[in-house]
């Protein structure tokens, strides 16, 4: 499956590299599609390509991680 | 005149352009999509005798809406009462206000909808047959509502933890409505599974594009009553950053038409002070949205990372506005303001965008002496929880005259024998 969201990095974690870490951990191909990188933010659309197990693992573990903020490339799709 | 002047959909980003589709993202840099269309077919043919000698719905202006011909769902929607508010203006200190008020939009009370109305009768050209979106509240009442007098098959997402009071106002429409456990992010993330697998119109993510432009026939309300004008200044509230950004094309496209004059309309964001990233961006002279984790009474403008957010932000500083958050006691102050000056029992939100008004003359952010249109979205019925200890209770008497003459004088009233 080919997975796309958007990571916001806070700025405790904006110099570590995160997306490296992820493709050494889990088999799946990462594809940076757009990013904007600042002292204190980053926004990273990352495209995450793999078996569906595979992605959903990377997912979580991208999720677990403090500072950094996993989300659907609609970003809010819940509204009032 | 029935010919589409839609051109095409197109990347806010890169400018990539599409084809009218049920898509929303770019496919090259993730980019939102939004509807642009060429303009200059419509040029001597859209005018201001042509719309007035239209029902007064929000399709008057369907040339500037994304949908061929006729709409295909609530075609009674919108139009909603612009009215000078006088007293307000008095106790605010105001020379000109005016209150935009879609808290009686028809059918569900909320500008709600205006964007459902236009993705569903987008649905029905794709031939879509079932619409979805995932909602707190005014959305989930409005797609039920809108989907259910079309003929349509509706899902409607809520939170498991939603208000009764939310539930029934989408339930009595007879959609399916899916309580999802987990977080906010969880129920976020499914929802965009959900959109991705289905082949359903999902309101907010596959004809995000088509939804969003039915903001702007406030916008465009707003200048026709207002005699063919925009006011100097435009306050609206911000969830995702959308209605903003809309309100701002509206009056782009009527100066480009030639049916009003350019007069500099400033545009100004209020939010709840307890979600404000897109408030925070503007006066920290940043463009980053940091993402929140939302906590505030204003639950239909609680989301914590604004869709919207980067272009309502450059919206507001580009037209010359400003932003302001205001706190839940605020947000009370000022719903209680409106009811009691206006006759307008507004939602939270309606609080959101008052107090943030107050705040902006204030500080001096807003002008006394120009016009002042705040827009008001929503229905305070729909919210009665945030103000229910904040109203008088009702003083008990007796059924007897005698009692009833005794409050009346410790009130001061005379009767007239």
């Amino acid at each position: 499956m080919k997975l796309r969201v958007y990571l916001n990095f806070d700025k405790e974690k904006v110099t570590e590299p995160v997306i490296w870490q992820l493709a050494k951990e889990f088999d799946v191909v990462t594809n940076i599609r757009t990013a904007e990188v600042k002292a204190d933010m980053g926004l990273v659309g990352l495209e995450i390509e793999g078996k569906t197990e595979v992605v959903e693992a990377a997912v979580k573990w991208l999720e677990a991680i403090d500072g950094v903020h996993v989300e659907p490339i609609e970003q809010s799709i819940i509204e009032g | 005149m029935s010919e589409s002047i839609v051109r095409a959909l197109k990347c806010r980003e890169c400018g990539q352009e599409y084809p009218i589709e049920p898509t929303h993202v770019c496919e090259f840099c993730f980019g939102p999509l939004e509807v642009v269309y060429d303009y200059e077919k419509l040029e001597g043919k859209f005018t201001r005798e042509l719309i007035e000698s239209r029902p007064q719905n929000m399709w008057r202006y369907k040339e500037l809406l994304p949908i061929d011909g006729e709409p295909k769902v609530g075609a009674n929607n919108g139009f909603t009462p612009l009215i000078r508010a006088d007293r307000l203006a008095k106790a605010l200190g105001v020379k000109e206000l005016y209150i935009k008020n879609d808290s009686v939009c028809y059918p569900t009370l909320s500008f709600k909808d205006r964007v459902v109305a236009v993705a569903l009768s987008k649905a029905v050209e794709f031939g879509f047959t079932t619409v979805a979106c995932a909602s707190t509240g005014n959305l989930a009442g409005s797609v039920a509502a809108n989907a259910t007098a079309a003929g349509l098959e509706s899902y409607v997402f809520i939170p498991e933890d939603l208000e009764q009071g939310k539930v029934l106002g989408a339930a009595v429409f007879g959609t399916n409505i899916i309580a999802i456990k987990g977080q906010y992010d969880d129920v976020n993330r499914l929802c965009s599974e959900v959109a991705g697998k289905y082949g359903w119109a999902f309101v907010n993510v596959n004809v995000r594009p088509y939804y969003a432009e039915g903001s702007k026939s406030m916008g465009y309300e707003i200048m026709e009553q207002l005699g063919w004008k925009a006011p100097k200044h435009i306050v609206t509230p911000m969830a995702s950053g959308s209605l903003c950004t809309k309100i701002d094309k509206s009056i782009k496209e009527f100066i480009k038409l030639g049916l009003i004059e350019d007069t500099g309309t400033a545009v100004y964001g209020a939010q709840a002070t307890g979600c404000s990233p897109i408030s925070k961006s503007v006066k920290d002279g940043t463009d980053m949205i940091h993402p929140v984790k939302a906590d505030t009474i204003a639950k239909s403008l609680a989301i914590g990372n604004p869709a919207d957010g980067f272009y309502a932000n450059r919206v507001i500083k580009e037209s010359g506005g400003w932003c302001e958050d205001v706190t839940d006691e605020e947000i009370i102050d000022a719903m209680k303001l409106l009811a009691e000056t206006e006759g307008i029992f507004a939602e939270t939100a309606g609080g959101v965008t008052l107090g943030c008004t107050i705040k902006l003359l204030e500080s001096g952010k807003l002008p006394k002496d120009e016009s002042i249109v705040i827009c008001i979205t929503g229905n305070g019925l729909k919210t009665q929880e945030a103000v229910i200890n904040e109203v008088a209770k009702p003083r008990l008497i007796g059924a007897s005259l005698k009692e009833f003459d005794v409050l009346a004088e410790a009130d001061g009233v005379k009767s007239n024998y």
